[in-house]
């Protein structure tokens, strides 16, 4: 039996956002939508988590940190990529330091459109991050 | 009843008290927080999780310390439930938690390190009251082992209640409630990521949470030794004392680690030595 979609641990990080999407993830842990109640906790060590959720996109700055933060995740892993930016590098897309969405740097498995993404999608974005999280176990099972 | 029944009973019931005790903490939190929270099993899941993920080793010695972590940690309570003397339980204890010490200190990372140095203060915050209280209770009942002061006639929590004000006080230390949470926290976002279990990954973590929960059932085993009626009044007296810890643990923040070692010398200073004091100024 795997326990990974019961107690998926995610991990926030916040590329070169606007910190609209960044909010809407907050606001997936208030009482309105309380994504504890799945087991889900954001809990801020890249060694304990099982999602990386990246919002932004990337730039010269941080994608040393992005690889790095991947690296440092213990398999399986698997990475959503939330907002226009993460997604295709959104309106800062031609900015001169921003390389682009986060899939340059790291290889994403669920991308989770809007700007800002709502927290009901952000959820459904975790919910297939789980189940890409549960098909990596059995591979590597 | 054989103490030999008693000390296997602790070792494989613990942890299924512990967690359960972790899951009801979860809900209890949420619900102070007007959300839903997790199920119940959910400390339990987790677990298992720890167990399927694959673990990082920073550095080999981590495992075997941890796993030494977790069997003394259950020794401890198997010691105490077992018949064997007070005081020398509370130095397994310490023992115990000066190998999560060790095994967070051998990561080399600042973060696990800087976790490692403040567990070392509070250690030196509740080693002290541990030691006295195990000698007001011997001093107290005339026994030095679990069953002779539950069989004794003198109810403790009523000759020291100094010293149960100050086991609630050191009890949050232990329970690694906030505002003594300075080591380690279950709530994310602290200043040091994740202070002592920083860089343990995968089943590492979960010798880490297993051990807690026999830490868990070890201090309810204390709270029994305090209100030595019966089993079933020191349990229900831990469940109590467990719910005003949920209840402080949301209600206050992080406080520096100078004032954890003041306010729990302090108390164990004031409120033991002054209730063993009163004592011996009545002539008991």
């Amino acid at each position: 039996m795997s326990f990974f979609s019961r107690s998926p641990w995610i991990l926030h990080y916040d590329g070169s956002s606007c910190n609209g999407c960044d909010i809407e993830v907050l606001a997936c842990l208030t009482p309105l939508y309380d994504v504890e109640r799945f087991g889900v906790i954001n809990t801020g060590n890249p060694k304990h988590a099982d999602i990386l959720l990246v919002t932004g996109s990337v730039n010269e700055r941080n994608i040393e940190i992005v690889r790095n933060l991947y690296r440092q995740m213990p398999d399986p892993k698997v990475v959503v990529a939330v907002g226009a930016c993460a997604c295709s590098g959104g309106i800062f897309a031609r900015a001169y330091n921003v390389q682009g969405d986060i899939d340059k740097v790291i290889p994403v498995d669920v991308y989770v459109p809007g700007c800002a993404a709502r927290p009901e999608s952000i959820i459904d974005g975790v919910v297939q991050g789980i189940a890409a999280l549960e098909a990596k176990q059995r591979m590597t099972a | 009843m054989n103490p030999a029944i008693y000390a296997l009973g602790f070792v494989v019931f613990a942890p299924v008290l512990g967690g359960l005790l972790a899951g009801v903490d979860r809900i209890v939190s949420a619900r102070m927080q007007g959300r839903v929270g997790p199920p119940l099993l959910q400390p339990f899941y987790d677990v298992g999780k720890l167990l399927q993920k694959r673990t990082r080793q920073i550095n080999p010695i981590a495992e075997p310390l941890l796993i030494a972590h977790l069997g003394y940690m259950a020794a401890t309570g198997a010691l105490l439930l077992g018949g064997t003397d007070l005081i020398f339980t509370v130095f397994v204890f310490a023992l115990a938690a000066l190998l999560l010490v060790l095994a967070a200190g051998s990561a080399n990372s600042p973060f696990s390190f800087a976790g490692a140095e403040r567990e070392l203060v509070v250690l030196l915050a509740s080693e002290p009251f541990f030691i006295l209280m195990m000698v007001a209770i011997c001093k107290v009942t005339g026994a030095s082992t679990f069953e002779g002061v539950l069989a004794s006639s003198q109810l403790v929590a009523v000759q020291l209640p100094g010293v149960l004000l100050a086991f609630l006080l050191v009890a949050t230390i232990k329970l690694r409630k906030s505002p003594f949470d300075i080591s380690i926290s279950h709530h994310p976002h602290q200043e040091l990521v994740s202070g002592l279990t920083s860089d343990m990954s995968g089943r590492l973590l979960a010798y880490v949470e297993l051990a807690h929960w026999y830490e868990s059932a070890l201090l309810c085993a204390f709270m029994v030794l305090l209100f030595n009626w019966s089993v079933p009044v020191g349990v229900l007296a831990f469940a109590v004392a467990y719910a005003l810890e949920v209840l402080v643990d949301n209600a206050t923040s992080r406080i520096k680690w100078q004032l954890v070692l003041r306010s729990t010398w302090a108390a164990t200073l004031l409120l033991c030595g002054g209730n063993l004091l009163a004592l011996f100024v009545m002539g008991r």
